[in-house]
């Protein structure tokens, strides 16, 4: 039997009321790809901020080599010969790969000797795992990938034997996913340890041999990858039975309800984000956006909304202009025409998280009967028609009253949704419906869009999740730098395809 | 040969006029850079002037009232630390709390202790700093050129001139070349790489408020120790403030903000040359109007310049490790 190289026993965490992990207990082989698993919120990165340092663990022990260990911040744990890339990198944007994995174990104060050693010992280590990473090249103007192959080799540079990876492939293109699998395999080859934090379990099956998971702050299961299947580990992660494929009937489109001619959009800093884009989205279709983080989504979503100005280039919902470059409609009027809109922030521009649930759930119909008569809001009115709709859309808890940001992601996301279809639009823009939603809510989530489509709204859906963009949508466009690079029709496309046209390569 | 010794004139004022705001721009891009906004360059301006100018009467001696200065800034920027990095509270808030209360305090203090409101006593020659006359200054002054350059620019300054601008290429070389000022921009970009790193984000930017504080403390001492021989009441008179506006025209740059600082100290140098003078054509300008030069142009500088200035990332953010 071998001893594990990290162990822990009994951890717990709370953070205030919340008992993020509860009791948990671990035991990592060396050498091995171990993965945890489990929904958002199951409290698998704070367990691991905690073998970080980074979290003070209220109770329980650590042992790393048979040796227990104390943890006060992350330098105990980097001498400790642990490392971990944080699913948010921990780069400064506007040093170099160089300065950035320096920083902390400059080991001299001028700037000279060690400096030179480091530079040489880091180039060797990019030959050993073939990272390919120009050290002078500032942050801010390397890709998703290689900011995160930094993260790796700041890691390697500290001496990680153990590298634990906190949802790594979220903001990937499936060859960037390749890519690092690659790395993190031969990582492994030269006999690291590698945790894998990931809520995605094609990533646990393809990489790891021991997997556990968590549920609701606690271990509920430990297993070898081998004995196990994605749809029992589904089972484990959330506690009952999940469908992981969606049924969809037969795409019946007809006309086009929502046209996007030739448009241009800048964002605030005046940087063209969206250049000359054509869509057409038909009635009974969902049309996806897939793309990586930052190609120009986020601009094009907000100008379609009306929250943005339009540059050039014309808006035209059922065969009406509605916006160009010198008359546009606002969200309200908008709205008023039929076209939903379910931002992509939904904490910032879809919520206004200190309200009550019943007012999030009539906002912007606020002012419309029978919520509010003569200026005045219904209240009694306002909060039946907030129950009934809560038990519609199966929101949890269902209490009007309790303020916004005490729901969970997946809840306040449905009481955006509901608020927003409820309305029965005839379009219906979505920005990452799913993002940060559990298993369970995004079932749900999908089968209310499925629906919608099947009684004939037209729906512009854009998320960076490459598996919904290909589970839910009729028509892909994919959108790089601004631009739409390809459209494929999605029964005879693969993710490697999209991969390509996200990364641009094609 | 006249219009050579205005210019050695002007510039030499120049020089003198800027050395506070040379100390407070370094001062704030101390601060600044580790993400910590300091407003409070005013108030700890005006405190070290007063400090100064109140221990150096009673000990007899400049050095120990610019000594205490320092004492006082330093326990100053720690108290803006302690209430905006330590107790995460608005770092604006904090500054205005500090300027407003030395306004208050030196006033009252000198007040109860010299019977004066806002005003303390002269200083004999022997309690304040004196103009250092560099060496052959006097024997050089009629080569041509260079005893223009020599004697009449460059000589004959008070102490705290000469340490402010090689202040300039000291903080330059903290900031860039050191681990230390590697450390420091990293904290006032991202504090969580550097946390992560395993250095203490609390730390360094309590440390980077220490050197704030000893800097802005030469300033002070400038005042009310040199150029002046007693404090009076707002004796910094916005000096605090125009200096942070050139640290941030100067982009939280040792060199580019000494360049704004020497802008700013250039257009106070010519309102008082400017004033009462008849100019060709359009007589004399009346004297509001030239005392305004220095405060238009850092309106006109900031509105046009200060877009393209990136603070630093995680300015005025507090720290705020577990959620």
């Amino acid at each position: 039997m071998v001893s594990p190289i990290l162990e822990l026993t009994n951890i717990n965490k709370s953070f205030g009321h919340v008992h993020a992990n509860k009791n948990i207990n671990l035991k990592i082989n060396k050498g091995t790809i171990h993965g945890i698993i489990g929904e958002n919120g199951a409290g698998k990165s704070t367990l691991m901020s905690i073998v970080f340092g980074l979290y003070q663990a209220n109770s329980g022990t650590i042992k790393v080599n048979g040796k227990e260990i104390n943890l006060r911040s992350p330098k105990d744990s980097i001498i400790n010969g642990i490392g971990m890339v944080h699913q948010h990198f921990m780069l400064v944007e506007n040093f170099t790969v160089l300065e950035n994995i320096i920083l902390g174990f400059e080991g001299e104060f001028v700037f000279g000797k060690n400096l030179e050693k480091a530079k040489k010992d880091l180039k060797d280590l990019c030959d050993t795992y073939k990272l390919n990473i120009d050290l002078n090249s500032t942050i801010s103007d390397l890709s998703v990938g290689f900011r995160q192959r930094v993260e790796i080799l700041k890691s390697l540079y500290r001496g990680a034997e153990i590298l634990i990876l906190d949802e790594p492939t979220g903001v990937l293109t499936p060859q960037e996913v390749d890519e690092l699998f690659k790395i993190l395999r031969s990582l492994k080859e030269e006999g690291k340890t590698i945790v894998l934090i990931t809520h995605k379990l094609i990533e646990i099956m393809d990489l790891t041999s021991e997997v556990s998971v968590m549920r609701q702050g606690e271990m509920v299961g430990h297993t070898k990858t081998e004995n196990t299947s994605k749809e029992k580990l589904a089972e484990m992660m959330v506690g009952r039975s999940v469908l992981l494929r969606l049924d969809k009937s037969e795409v019946k489109a007809g006309e086009v309800l929502f046209k996007v001619k030739n448009l241009t959009v800048k964002d605030d800093l005046d940087v063209t984000r969206v250049k000359n884009v054509d869509l057409e989205i038909r009635s009974g279709e969902i049309l996806g956006l897939a793309g990586v983080t930052g190609n120009g989504q986020t601009e094009l979503l907000e100008a379609l909304s009306g929250i943005r100005k339009v540059e050039s280039g014309e808006i035209y919902l059922e065969g009406k202009k509605v916006s160009d470059s010198q008359n546009f409609l606002d969200p309200r009027e908008l709205k008023d025409k039929g076209l939903a809109h379910v931002p992509e922030d939904r904490q910032r521009m879809g919520l206004v998280t200190d309200f009550k649930a019943y007012e999030n759930l009539i906002f912007g119909y606020h002012d419309q009967q029978p919520f509010s008569k003569s200026s005045v809001l219904n209240h009694r009115d306002i909060i039946s028609h907030s129950k009934k709709i809560m038990e519609e859309y199966d929101v949890r808890p269902q209490s009007p009253n309790l303020i916004t940001s005490n729901f969970s992601g997946g809840n306040q996301q449905k009481i955006i949704l509901s608020r927003e279809l409820n309305e029965n639009p005839k379009v219906l823009l979505v920005g990452q419906p799913t993002r940060g939603v559990d298993i369970g809510a995004i079932e749900f989530i999908h089968q209310r869009l499925i629906d919608m489509r099947d009684r004939g709204a037209a729906i512009l859906l854009v998320s960076v999740e490459l598996d919904e963009v290909l589970s839910l949508s009729d028509r892909i466009v994919v959108m790089f730098d601004g631009k739409i690079v390809g459209e494929k029709d999605n029964k005879n496309v693969t993710d490697r395809e999209l991969g390509l046209l996200m990364a641009g390569v094609v | 040969m006249e219009f050579l010794s205005d210019i050695a004139s002007l510039i030499n004022s120049t020089l003198r006029i800027s050395t506070p705001l040379v100390f407070a721009a370094m001062a704030g891009i101390f601060a600044e850079r580790s993400g910590v906004i300091d407003f409070s360059l005013e108030g700890k301006m005006l405190m070290a002037a007063f400090v100064a100018a109140v221990g150096s009467y009673f000990l007899g001696n400049p050095w120990l009232g610019l000594l205490l200065a320092i004492i006082a800034c330093v326990s100053l920027s720690m108290l803006h630390g302690f209430a905006s990095v330590t107790y995460k509270g608005d770092q604006v808030v904090s500054c205005v709390a500090i300027n407003i209360l030395i306004i208050g305090l030196t006033t009252a203090l000198a007040a109860a202790w010299f019977g004066q409101a806002g005003l303390t006593p002269t200083l004999n020659e022997d309690q304040r700093f004196l103009e250092v006359n560099l060496p052959f200054a006097g024997s050089l002054r009629d080569v041509p050129i260079i005893g223009i350059i020599y004697s009449d620019i460059l000589s004959g300054h008070y102490i705290f001139v000469y340490l402010a601008y090689l202040s300039v290429p000291l903080v330059f070389w903290v900031v860039f070349k050191t681990s230390f000022g590697l450390r420091l921009r990293a904290v006032g970009e991202n504090p969580s790489a550097v946390d992560t790193a395993g250095i203490n984000v609390f730390a360094m930017r309590y440390k980077a408020l220490a050197i704030n504080g000893v800097l802005i403390a030469f300033a002070g001492a400038h005042l009310s120790t040199a150029v002046n021989a007693n404090f009076f009441r707002e004796m910094s008179a916005g000096r605090g403030y125009l200096a942070l506006a050139a640290m941030i025209f100067g982009k939280w740059h040792p060199k580019t903000a000494l360049v704004a600082c020497l802008l700013f100290g250039f257009t106070d140098a010519l309102q008082i040359r400017l004033q009462g003078v008849e100019l060709p054509a359009i007589g004399e300008i009346p004297v509001q109007l030239i005392q305004a030069i220095p405060y238009v142009l850092t309106v006109v500088l900031l509105a046009g310049f200060v877009g393209k200035a990136i603070a630093p990332n995680a300015i005025g953010q507090p720290y705020i490790k577990e959620r």
